[in-house]
């Protein structure tokens, strides 16, 4: 059941991480799902509070890391014997030892390029905008307080009974968040 | 990432020396670090030291301006010296590189918390130098406006680089360290921006702030795939950095030439750039937490442990030299033999003994508890183990190559005013960019010294 409306969300201030984690608790129990958190540096504990599964970063990561390191050996091997074959002494032209080193910065190369741009990604950033900026107390979420809200996407929302939850769990200054 | 202590970490000794002064809080830390981007006025003292840097920068320019006009001759390069300045200033830059890839990545997977306040001002440091270090061997081409000859493009004339040459070995190995490394920092800077951002009351600097933090909210969601990513890349930046200088060092060992074709070479390489890496960020760290007040943030504990790792790494080190030494009696081969006897009696002696006075024997000081902690000592003595580095670059470079196989073939070296000067100009903008990064971006990470205030308060309770 979505409902058109103008409303992003409800969230509530904390001023410790353990009330965060405290407050995300209770509200999953309570039943909401579309639950968010955001703090200055990374909670322990939020992410299996918050229900998150594994990532997909570790996965791009191998990705392109064997991408990196098969397609930089094969490329050396595919210059070096194929292409533009030189008999030096008549050394093998398939002297794969010597593309190592190279094969193993490609792979290093490969895996951080897609760790980095995968996350980024993932996270769809950069996004210049996004809701929960339109929170006037919401630039002290990279600084000294920690933020939950509940979004109005999820099925059991319903804006008084979402504040009342966020009062009962000791949130300070409850606040709209409105969609544009 | 608060894993249990090491046992030898107890908290008796941590409150004896505390990894972050008594009394923060998130909002004291963040205005501390933020405040001297944000609020505090320029100081005279940085306008002073920026204009001394930003001089010698230009003293670079000229330096490189001159060498593209006239070519390499302006140097003191010649047959048989062919190497000289550029490559001893290339590997002591790239080796400097290395301390700050090993506080961000190795004591991070290490989970050693003293490596929150110093490692984003040490991987600027390590991103510096590797574009010092980069310079060397472009401008050492002769020709660099041909440099892209040595990446894999393709080219109509068919041409490919000779990927067995440790040459292209070292392009691969600089440039992927040089693009991960910027990706390191910047990843852990996205945070830090995103608070300079609203902390910003500016609005230019909301603007610019809020383009480089690319909208980071601090949502738990980015945070979990953030900190995968950040924990992939210290896992891959470690085998990295070990393997940057280890292919600086085939640059030597794979020639024949006689005090370089050693296999001793590329974990005593490893091992001197950590040194020399450790000592440079020593070097910085003394006068940056003086000027700005941040003794609460790098307090003596730090001092103390990156003390420990250089005499630490300076016995590896020492270990080197006496093995490079004993190989060449041991092996009977009469060029080694003369090697040694040209290290320790030839033109080039005093060097190398100022380079045993410098590595070896002045810093076992650090043995003493009490030198340790002694500030002033300490930063004269990172001064001694860098200028020690670099000699040994010199004598690594300089005295092989004058005296090798047939005396009709031997010469001297004698750097010029322009090996000096681009040599200087290079600290020179070392300096300037460290300058600048002080000036316009939080010298330590915001975002883990919460972190560990956070950590630490649980620990009081």
């Amino acid at each position: 059941m979505h409902r058109r409306s103008h409303i992003y969300g409800i969230m509530g201030e904390f001023r410790e991480p353990q009330e965060l984690l405290h407050a995300v608790e209770k509200i999953r129990e309570a039943g909401y799902r579309r639950v968010n958190a955001y703090s200055p540096f990374p909670v322990e504990g939020l992410s299996e509070a918050l229900g998150l599964k594994r990532n997909m970063v570790p996965f791009i990561c191998l990705l392109g890391g064997l991408v990196g390191g098969v397609g930089g050996f094969f490329f050396q091997y595919w210059a070096a014997a194929i292409t533009y074959p030189q008999n030096i002494g008549g050394r093998p032209l398939n002297s794969w030892p010597a593309f190592i080193p190279v094969t193993f910065e490609m792979t290093i190369l490969g895996a951080s390029l897609a760790a980095v741009f995968g996350m980024l990604a993932l996270n769809k950033l950069p996004q210049p905008h996004h809701p929960v900026f339109n929170v006037h107390r919401f630039v002290h979420a990279t600084s000294d307080r920690f933020f939950v809200c509940i979004e109005a996407k999820d099925p059991k929302f319903h804006l008084p009974e979402c504040a009342r939850l966020l009062e009962q769990v000791h949130a300070q200054h409850i606040a709209e968040v409105s969609d544009d | 990432m608060s894993a249990s202590q090491p046992p030898f970490d107890s908290p008796e000794i941590r409150r004896l020396t505390p990894v972050l002064g008594p009394g923060h809080t998130y909002g004291s830390v963040t205005d501390k670090i933020s405040s001297i981007v944000l609020t505090r006025p320029t100081s005279l003292g940085w306008y002073i030291g920026f204009l001394i840097s930003f001089g010698l920068t230009g003293v670079l320019t000229v330096a490189i301006g001159w060498l593209v006009t006239k070519g390499v001759g302006i140097w003191g390069i010649n047959i048989p010296i062919g190497w000289g300045f550029a490559i001893v200033n290339f590997v002591w830059w790239i080796g400097i590189g290395h301390a700050g890839t090993l506080i961000s990545a190795i004591l991070f997977l290490l989970n050693q918390k003293w490596r929150t306040s110093i490692n984003r001002f040490a991987e600027a440091m390590t991103l510096f130098a590797v574009a010092c270090a980069g310079i060397f061997p472009l401008i050492h081409t002769g020709r660099p406006w041909m440099a892209f000859y040595m990446f894999p493009y393709p080219s109509t004339m068919g041409l490919w680089p000779q990927f067995r040459s440790p040459l292209i070995w070292d392009v691969f190995a600089v440039s992927t360290y040089g693009t991960v490394s910027l990706m390191f920092w910047f990843v852990g800077l996205i945070p830090d921006l995103a608070t300079l951002r609203d902390r910003a009351t500016e609005k230019h600097m909301k603007i610019i702030y809020g383009m480089l933090s690319m909208g980071w909210r601090g949502s738990a969601r980015h945070w979990h795939r953030y900190q995968s990513a950040y924990l992939l890349l210290a896992g891959l930046a470690t085998p990295l950095v070990l393997s940057v200088h280890t292919v600086v060092s085939f640059d030597f060992a794979i020639a024949i030439v006689p005090g370089w074709h050693t296999t001793v070479f590329p974990p005593y390489f490893v091992a001197g750039a950590i040194y020399s890496g450790f000592a440079m960020v020593l070097s910085i760290a003394i006068p940056l937490r003086k000027a700005y007040g941040l003794e609460d943030f790098i307090t003596m504990r730090h001092l103390d442990n990156m003390a420990k790792v250089m005499l630490a790494t300076g016995l590896i080190v020492a270990y080197g030299y006496f093995f490079e030494f004993f190989l060449s009696l041991y092996s009977g081969n009469k060029f080694d033999v003369f090697l040694v006897n040209q290290r320790l009696h030839g033109p080039y002696a005093p060097f190398y003994y100022s380079l045993i006075l410098c590595n070896i024997l002045l810093p076992q000081s650090l043995w003493s508890y009490k030198l340790r902690h002694n500030v002033p000592f300490l930063f004269i003595m990172s001064i001694i183990v860098n200028i020690g580095m670099w000699l040994e670059r010199f004598v690594i470079v300089v005295i092989s190559l004058t005296r090798d196989f047939t005396p009709s073939a031997w010469g001297r070296y004698t750097p010029t005013v322009w090996d000096w000067a681009t040599f200087i100009g290079t600290i020179g903008m070392f300096v300037m960019l460290l300058f600048l990064f002080v000036r316009v971006l939080p010298a330590i990470s915001i975002a883990e010294m919460s972190e560990l205030v956070s950590e630490t308060s649980e620990d009081g309770k």
